[in-house]
């Protein structure tokens, strides 16, 4: 399963709540507001960084650089453009989304 | 005169007394309008020759972090924009040193020069206003 996350771990539970549903082999894809969770030196980064231990977690550059935080993403956490979005949704059996 | 304004009484003295507008961000930018509203209503009241302030707390910090490049998500970046308040006598911007902290960002991340407050500054700043705006 893939789970996409759009909102800001500083202003919603979102992402708190979806790394709380995670079965083994689930993968997260951090979108919009939600690439503040791949970040550093933030009151989330301790949350993500052990959920990076046992899931693969991606950011959505574009996403990512709109908001200036190119120089800040936790190590671990990789980026993918569009297309890289499109293979993720390909790879996994299926998706949900948290809002 | 009301001829002219299609019958509407316009107040000829404009001169009143100038109150003290706080303009309260909360959000980030590009994910909700919000961030963008706040900042169009900002420029308007602009032109009232009012006493203005903007604080930044919660998220709202993340406005006016540097380095932000919309092109590949297609939408307007409006950061430059905090920069031209200046020309509008609009130099009062605050930002809460426990949001700053809880995102990782600091002073020099800023893209325009901000004055760096507690939450309690805040509260008491929040509370010397005749108006506070919320976004």
């Amino acid at each position: 399963m893939l789970h996409t996350v759009n909102k800001s771990p500083t202003e919603r539970n979102t992402l708190e709540s979806c790394l709380q549903h995670l079965k083994k082999g689930a993968a997260v894809l951090l979108i919009e507001d939600g690439v503040y969770g791949a970040l550093k030196g933030t009151s989330a980064t301790k949350m993500v960084e052990q959920a990076l231990k046992n899931h693969p977690i991606y950011a959505l550059y574009p996403d990512i650089e709109a908001r200036g935080m190119q120089d800040r993403v936790i190590d671990g956490i990789k980026l993918v453009d569009y297309s890289g979005f499109v293979d993720l949704v390909a790879e996994h059996p299926s998706v949900q989304a948290w809002l | 005169m009301t001829e002219a304004t299609g019958g509407i009484e316009m107040e000829e003295d404009t001169s009143g007394k100038i109150k003290k507008f706080l303009y309260v961000n909360r959000k980030a930018p590009y994910g909700t309008i919000y961030a963008l509203e706040s900042l169009e209503v900002v420029l308007i009241a602009a032109a009232f020759d009012q006493d203005v302030s903007l604080a930044f707390i919660d998220d709202g910090v993340y406005q006016i972090a540097k380095g932000q490049h919309t092109k590949p998500i297609d939408v307007k970046n409006f950061s430059p924009t905090f920069r031209a308040l200046e020309g509008y006598d609009i130099e009062k911007l605050y930002v809460e040193k426990e949001s700053m902290d809880a995102r990782g960002l600091k002073e020099e991340n800023f893209i325009v020069p901000v004055k760096v407050i507690s939450a309690a500054e805040m509260t008491d700043l929040m509370q010397s206003q005749d108006v506070v705006l919320s976004f």
